[in-house]
């Protein structure tokens, strides 16, 4: 057994022996090495210089593309300097008032910019679905106007164009604000939505600063409606500019996530010359608007003031109104609110309270940050002879 | 007290007199002024810096050569999906020295393009700056008071900013204008140290 260990130990050590002198006898000289080496850094640079031509050759044709693409649009220049928005809202209303749907408001925004300076902006609205004679809706056209940048920070423009006044007028596409529709104070003290005809300043005065100015048409409301205000809007719709009205506000954005604003108004004649028991009117208009990280707070104070013995004996001459309304946003998706709104168009009037108040308390839900979904209840004690109007309404809202 | 019950019942008219008399004059003025300031050609841009000098400044004068990140793949697809829209070219310009990177982007705040430089230090956000703003509103997200949010902004785990922004009234496209261009720029950032290769020993 162990001579067989043994030849067959001998016998592998001799294959060994000869399989190592055949492999040294393969392996290339230091010389051939080197050759080779200097063989494979040639094809190393031969590569190099081909990615580099390749890279180079990319870079080009991404050029022309590039070019291709800013002269097609150079040469589609009217589209490309045309923009297309608009939003919309669908409300459901479980009031004790009315159960209804209504399709309350379809907004399309046109804007083209003739220059780096110098564009147009417009915004049209069917309300409540349809139009026409005898149909609940009417459609509007809320904002066109031509606006020129007289400086980077100083702008002028001239048309027909939402007042600066309150946090909504300016502001009102539906996933910007909570509720399904509007308050009730802005809506019916400021009075919005509130477009007039006419020319207007506006621009920043120092770092967080800015200012509007403008005069525009004035109110035309009527003893018949006991001069509320909002039913003296003239909508630039063949509007009596006897006595033009003049509009300023300043406005304070200092600190991230925090505005505050005041504007001031004044009405030569709120019923246009017609109503000689009526005159001149005052707005003063305040309001806070915050919103740090989660927390979300609005406030805002309006009054008017109108002259004249017409006003006076119906308790118009006296319109005021006020809300806040905090907020939290649980998620970036979900936000919470509550408002208390109190406001009477009738504030001047001793012999009688027609003050009204609302309370308002419900959910939004942002699925994308343009698209919104609303629900909300809410609760009156009305004063005096108006029936309070409560339930709960549902909407969907959306901008682009 | 009936005295000054008169005087306040006089006064108010006259005030209100006085006050009508300036709005005139107010409306007059301007109904002037607009046509005359239409044709001023004293106008100024609305460039608050070159992008040039915001390279020269971030970079001490020695700006690096530029390069090139291509949109491909993933990272077009991400991009995409962060703006909601195809980026406006092939490939995004940088400039690189050591972990410091500078972008110059553009982004269409509510109707026009908002040109903003962004400077990106080791992931985190070193610098960003609103250099040209063509829009007519919103012009608050140039200042201090905003553009101090960002800094030092990083990206989490899901690519998004590590911090809330606090918007401003008005100017909401506008802010997120910015928050996609510093996302925009941060992730970019990412991918190029991504590419980096470890010197040779």
């Amino acid at each position: 057994m162990n001579s067989r260990i043994y030849r067959c130990a001998r016998l592998a050590a001799a294959l060994l022996a000869i399989s190592g002198s055949a492999v040294a006898a393969e392996m290339p000289s230091p010389e051939q090495m080197w050759q080779i080496i200097q063989q494979q850094q040639r094809e190393i640079e031969a590569l190099k210089e081909g990615q580099k031509e390749n890279a180079e050759k990319v870079e080009a044709a991404a050029d022309v593309a590039e070019q291709s693409q800013n002269t097609a649009a150079g040469a589609a220049s009217w589209t490309e300097n045309t923009q297309i928005g608009g939003y919309g809202e669908l409300h459901y209303n479980n009031l004790d008032s009315k159960k209804e749907i209504d399709f309350h408001r379809f907004v399309l925004f046109f804007g083209h910019q003739f220059t780096d300076r110098l564009r147009f902006w417009s915004e049209l609205e069917l309300e409540h679905a349809v139009s026409g004679d005898d149909q609940n809706g009417e459609i509007e056209l809320e904002q066109a106007y031509i606006e020129y940048d007289l400086t980077a920070n100083q702008h002028v423009k001239a048309g027909l164009f939402l007042l600066p006044v309150g946090i909504l007028n300016e502001t009102h596409e539906p996933p910007t604000f909570y509720g399904v529709e509007r308050n009730p104070v802005e809506r019916n003290i400021i009075p919005t939505t509130w477009w007039a005809g006419g020319a207007a300043l506006n621009g920043e005065i120092a770092p967080g600063w800015s200012y509007d100015l403008g005069v525009h048409e004035g109110l035309k409301t009527s003893a018949g409606s006991n001069y509320a205000v909002r039913s003296g809007r003239q909508k630039t719709s063949e509007a009596d500019a006897n006595d033009l009205a003049g509009t300023g506000r300043i406005k304070w954005t200092g600190v991230a996530g925090v505005q505050l604003a005041a504007t001031v108004q004044y009405q030569s004649d709120v019923t246009q010359g017609e109503d000689p028991d009526a005159g001149h009117a005052w707005l003063f208009e305040t309001h806070a608007e915050i919103q740090r990280g989660p927390y979300g707070l609005r406030a805002l104070y309006a009054r008017w003031d109108l002259d004249g013995s017409g006003p006076k004996s119906v308790g118009a001459d006296e319109q005021e109104g006020f809300y806040i309304e905090p907020s939290y946003r649980i998620t970036p998706k979900w936000g919470v609110f509550a408002r208390y709104n109190e406001w009477d168009n009738q504030a001047g009037n001793d012999d009688f309270d027609s003050e009204k108040k609302q309370v308002n308390a419900g959910v939004n839900f942002w699925p994308h940050p343009d698209v919104v979904l609303k629900a909300d209840v809410q609760q009156q004690d009305n004063e005096g002879n108006s029936k309070n109007d409560n339930g709960w309404n549902l909407g969907v809202g959306y901008q682009f | 007290m009936p005295i000054q019950t008169q005087c306040g019942a006089h006064s108010r008219p006259v005030f209100r007199h006085l006050a009508g008399q300036l709005f005139h004059m107010l409306s007059k003025l301007l109904l002037l002024l607009i046509p005359a300031l239409l044709c001023t050609t004293l106008l100024a841009e609305a460039v608050y810096q070159e992008p040039d000098d915001f390279l020269s400044e971030t970079f001490s004068g020695k700006v690096p050569k530029p390069d090139v990140i291509w949109l491909s793949g993933e990272r077009k697809q991400f991009v995409t999906q962060l703006l909601g829209h195809r980026y406006s070219s092939l490939r995004v310009r940088y400039w690189r020295q050591n972990q410091r990177s500078a972008w110059v982007l553009e982004e269409i705040g509510k109707d026009l393009p908002i040109t903003i430089g962004l400077v990106i230090n080791d992931g985190s956000l070193e610098q960003i700056k609103v250099l040209v703003f063509r829009e007519s509103r919103g012009w608050e997200i140039r200042h201090p008071f905003f553009t101090d949010q960002f800094k030092s902004a990083r990206l989490d785990k899901d690519n998004m900013l590590d911090r809330n922004i606090d918007g401003i009234s008005g100017a909401t496209l506008s802010v997120r204008a910015m928050e996609k261009m510093t996302t925009l720029a941060l992730f970019l950032d990412a991918e190029l140290r991504k590419q980096d290769v470890a010197p040779s020993p």
